[in-house]
């Protein structure tokens, strides 16, 4: 069939299929490591550089060439199997995986394959109901990334009917980390929740690890998930005595709500087979994001035989106790204790925490109130004036050349009653300008609220006696009316008035 | 020194340079002249560089006159097996799916060569892959033996050996997997070298099976052996398993030349059934003047050798399936369409490529390695392989606490006939028995020659093994017993081979 015009199969009702089905789900996610150079060599790793600029005899595989272990992939490597709570391996090796494939230019991949680097561990993810699910963690292994094809020619980019293809061998060798849950099972209805919050979750910790860009829409983080449905217990028997269904890999699926969509499809697409009486096939499937479905892929049997051996051109990897400890004295606090220890120290809401994750600015916050400014006004800059316009101009929070030491400045001369909050807006865009410090802004631009009550009293009267009908208003009792007052009187003071002030003034005066 | 350049040992050529009695420039063109006498009928060469000889051998008789500090060999030229990369010259392994292929860059060993100041003559003839033992797998025609236009060379090094039996070059470079370097020494009546396993660099030697080649000298005396491992030896950052450790001190050793108070070890296993009476004898008679010279000699067993062969051929096919996996017509070398298919895919064309571009050899092998590799046939074949390297691992170190070097007959026969064993395999296969277990344990070896066969007047050669990083030892033994037979021959081996007549000379 031609897979680029994706129809939906049968599929049955979700709530039903899992009245009858229990989901177990397998997750492979591949991190891309955010090392210089490559796993095995030293070329470059930038992301987008133009074609096959970033290789060498090394990874282009020529006859002859050798690799060498990158020791900082080792290290990240051990760093993530630590922050996975898994065991270390004193003493591993690679082994070459063998099959013929026209973007590898060895065509065998060097990968670990019984002797990974890391292995039992365990996630602990937060589901939305506040809930924590253990998600238990087989292996995490070292690999290389292939490189990539690209098919000139045809209608759908598809190796069928293009008249040639390229090949970039920028992206092989690229340190990979293969990240393998064991099967989950007991997650029930909530296994695409569980799975999107399992990859979100691994993605944060990544992240807060600083190992990787986890950027899902690059391929620097990607997610292969397995399904597989297996019937209800009976009476009477375990769930775990069920033995598990024919499993489904959708490869590739590159964003969060795709992986919670893709395994939600393939659990509705596998009840509607089963219920049949067919059976499921073991396959690769691919995620269609505009329609919604996943279509069959290569068939994909248990006779593959990819023929590993070790790794003879490599010596083993060997890390010290010591090494290791070291490095477990490098894990960043976990980031599902870290968010939960700052929402209480900042007094932040649900709500409000979610918002500064969303924004990327937790960290940004945390240095803004150790500068010296209050958590309110820390969340109020970052997540509502600097995220608004990150948003509209398409950049991150970080990027207008704003520090958190400006932020608490500007926090401070709010606080200290020299700028109300638009004089501080106009302060603000002066430091986005490169203007200098907050204060340095405010004075060149003579901003300061005036302090003279003198002035401030006069030009109350002016505006009364400007404004009699409203002024009336006031009198007879409609205190809000008092607000079109307030404004003309900043108007008249070009801003510079303490607007509390002001309406207290007034208020004074005509009640 | 001797008259003819070509003659000369390599310790003699760079003497003369450093004395100036001759120019780098004169050593290469006579030996570019020889070549061009002699090797059409030898057949040593898949491709002379004459011009980038003559270019290098300018620059340093250049740098000499200008009174720069130069290594000792700096001038002395050198042919390097087919195997190495070599940037802007052709590498083919010997076989048609890597011709028209020129490196990008050079292998360590090349590089060093270069960085030496020696000129590299061109690039010798090998069994495809390395996989041979006669250099009668070359897709680009055999290699003659030089004491016998009708006889093979030895293999798969046989035009490293040939080029330095045949005055061609004073020195090459091997590769020696199973015996590579030592049996086509034996055959051709010349010394070559395996060092210890990582002593010297892969990178840059196409691999045929990762975990047992190494690469070496092929020299005309023990000396010039050593004076070419230390250029080529010693630690690479771009090779793991490189060690990491100075090389050891093989020139002094060869020097010395004093083998008083040594014991040195006969391998029962390697010697009987299966050797010829003239290889056995000249064996004999070599171990009896190292007792005269003050040698202990002692029998020592090592029963797991007699699996060796057997070991080897699972894992070098293994191994060799994977490394070769590259050679698909996709990025560089051959290319082959697949007749008779409209528009073929990748796999097609890569099926097509591979079977035009590798000979019947180098398929069998690699059908044989991907069997042994197989699920399924994993543990009986490659992991029961790797268990007896084990034991011959075990086998070594045992005999080692006995004795300082262990010897035996280098090869079991003098060279056969070309054609003669082409068809069978595993009589070719029986050619490395002695020279195997060295490659699976990665200790150094050495062979070098004993004499002539009464039989057929054919070179046999004798083989030291020491244990792992003590390199040197085969220097030392090697130098005194090569001193003690060459008095008695009153000159070289070499001088006793017919004299090559050049074609229409």
């Amino acid at each position: 069939m031609n897979t680029a015009v994706a129809t939906a199969e049968e599929i049955v009702d979700y709530d039903e299929a899992l009245e009858r089905y229990d989901p177990v789900l397998g997750l492979e996610v591949h991190v891309e490591l955010n090392t210089a150079t490559k796993m095995f060599c030293g070329c470059a790793t930038e992301f987008g550089a133009e074609p096959n600029t970033q290789v060498c005899p090394v990874c282009l595989g020529l006859p002859g060439a050798l690799p060498v272990v990158n020791e900082k992939a080792v290290e990240s490597a051990i760093r993530i199997g630590l922050a996975l709570n898994c065991e270390i391996a004193s003493w591993c090796r690679f082994a070459r995986k063998n099959y013929f494939y026209p973007d590898m230019p060895k065509n065998f991949q060097t990968s670990q394959y019984d002797e990974p680097i890391a292995f039992e561990g365990h996630l602990d993810v937060e589901l939305e109901d506040g809930t924590t699910f253990r998600v238990d963690i087989e292996r995490a292994h070292m690999e290389e990334d292939t490189g990539k094809s690209l098919h000139i020619g045809g209608a759908t980019g598809r190796i069928h009917g293009a008249d040639h293809s390229l090949v970039d061998y920028n992206r092989a060798g690229i340190p990979l980390i293969e990240i393998v849950t064991k099967p989950l099972t007991g997650a029930g209805k909530r296994a695409p929740e569980v799975a999107k919050a399992y990859v979100g979750a691994l993605r944060e910790l990544l992240r807060a690890l600083g190992v990787s860009d986890v950027k899902m829409e690059q391929g620097s983080l990607r997610c292969d998930a397995n399904v597989s449905l297996r019937p209800k217990a009976t009476e009477g028997q375990s769930q775990d005595d069920v033995p598990l269904g024919t499993r489904t890999e959708t490869k590739n699926v590159n964003s969060l709500r795709s992986v919670e969509r893709a395994v939600r499809y393939e659990i509705t697409r596998h009840a509607a087979v089963l219920d049949k009486g067919e059976r499921i096939i073991q396959e690769t499937r691919h995620w269609h994001e505009d329609t919604g479905v996943t279509t069959s892929g290569r068939e994909k049997s248990d006779a593959e035989d990819y023929r590993y051996f070790p790794e003879p051109d490599l010596v083993p990897v060997a890390p010290t106790r010591e090494t290791v400890e070291a490095l477990r004295g490098t894990l960043p606090e976990a980031p599902g204790l870290r968010r939960k220890r700052l929402q209480q120290e900042w007094g932040y809401s649900d709500l409000e925490m979610r918002d500064v994750m969303n924004a990327g600015a937790v960290a940004l916050i945390e240095q803004t109130v150790a500068a010296g400014a209050t958590p309110a006004a820390a969340r109020k800059w970052w997540t509502g004036e600097l995220a608004r316009r990150a948003n509209a101009e398409g950049k991150g929070v970080e990027d207008f050349g704003v520090t958190p030491a400006h932020i608490a400045e500007l926090d401070g001369l709010v606080r200290g009653g020299r700028l109300n909050d638009s004089m501080a807006r106009q302060v603000l865009d002066g430091v986005i300008d490169g203007a200098g410090t907050p204060t340095e802004v405010a004075d060149a631009r003579g901003l300061e609220l005036v302090q003279d009550d003198g002035a401030l009293e006069a030009a109350v009267d002016t505006v009364i006696a400007a404004n009699p009908d409203v002024a009336q208003k006031v009198r007879d009792g409609k205190v809000q009316a008092a607000g079109a007052l307030i404004g003309q009187v900043m108007k008249e003071m070009r801003g510079q008035a303490d607007a509390g002030k002001a309406r207290e003034l007034i208020l004074a005066k005509l009640t | 020194m001797n008259t003819d350049i070509t003659r000369s040992s390599a310790a003699e050529l760079a003497h003369a340079l450093g004395s100036r009695e001759l120019s780098s420039v004169e050593v290469v063109q006579a030996h570019l002249d020889r070549i061009a006498a002699v090797d059409a009928e030898v057949h040593a060469y898949l491709h002379v560089d004459g011009e980038g000889a003559l270019e290098a051998a300018r620059a340093v008789d250049q740098r000499r006159a200008s009174g720069e500090e130069l290594h000792v060999l700096a001038g002395v030229p050198i042919a390097v097996k087919d195997v190495m990369a070599t940037q802007g010259l052709p590498t083919t392994c010997g076989s048609r799916i890597l011709q028209g292929w020129i490196p990008p860059y050079d292998a360590t060993v090349v590089a060093r060569l270069k960085s030496a100041g020696m000129p590299i003559l061109g690039k010798t003839n090998m069994d495809e892959f390395a996989m041979g033992s006669s250099t009668e797998h070359s897709a680009f025609g055999p290699t003659h033996n030089p004491w016998d236009l009708t006889r093979i060379p030895g293999g798969s090094g046989g035009g490293s050996s040939a080029v330095v039996a045949a005055y061609e070059a004073p020195l090459a470079i091997g590769t020696d997997t199973g015996g590579s370097i030592r049996q086509p020494a034996s055959v051709t009546g010349t010394v070559g070298v395996k060092p210890t396993y990582g002593g010297v660099s892969r990178y840059g030697l196409v691999a045929l099976a990762s975990s047992l080649d190494q690469a070496g000298p092929c020299t005309r005396t023990v000396l010039d052996a050593a004076l070419l491992h230390s250029v080529i030896g010693g630690h690479d950052p771009m090779d793991s398993t490189s060690i990491d450790a100075p090389v050891p001190a093989v020139v002094e050793a060869a020097r010395r030349a004093d083998v008083a108070g040594l014991k040195v070890g006969v391998i029962k296993e390697l010697g009987g059934e299966g050797y010829q009476a003239g290889v056995r004898a000249r064996f004999d008679e070599s171990v009896a003047l190292l007792q005269e010279a003050g040698a202990e000699v002692v029998e020592v067993s090592c029963p797991s050798f007699d699996y060796a062969l057997a070991a080897y051929y699972l894992i070098l096919p293994s191994e060799a399936s994977s490394n070769l996996a590259k050679f698909d017509g996709m990025r560089y070398g051959l290319r082959v369409l697949p007749e008779g298919i409209e528009d073929p895919s990748a796999e097609q064309v890569m099926a097509a490529t591979r079977d035009a571009g590798f000979g019947d050899e180098v398929k069998r092998r690699i059908i044989l390695g991907t069997y042994a590799l197989s699920s399924g046939y994993y543990d009986a074949y490659y992991g029961q392989a790797q268990k007896v390297r084990r034991l011959i691992a075990q086998d070594f170190s045992a005999a080692f606490d006995q004795v300082d070097v262990l010897v035996s007959p280098t090869a079991p026969t003098t060279a056969f006939r070309l054609g003669d064993k082409l068809d069978d395999p595993m009589s070719m296969y029986l050619q490395d028995v002695a020279t195997i277990p060295a490659n699976l344990a990665g200790v150094p070896g050495m062979s070098l020659p004993s004499g002539l066969a009464d039989e057929d007047g054919l070179p046999t050669g004798i083989q030291i093994l020491a244990p792992a990083t003590k390199d040197e030892r085969l220097y030392n033994v090697g130098a005194a017993l090569e001193k003690m037979l060459v008095d008695r021959w009153g000159g070289s081996l070499l001088a006793k081979a017919p004299q090559l007549t050049a074609k229409g000379a």
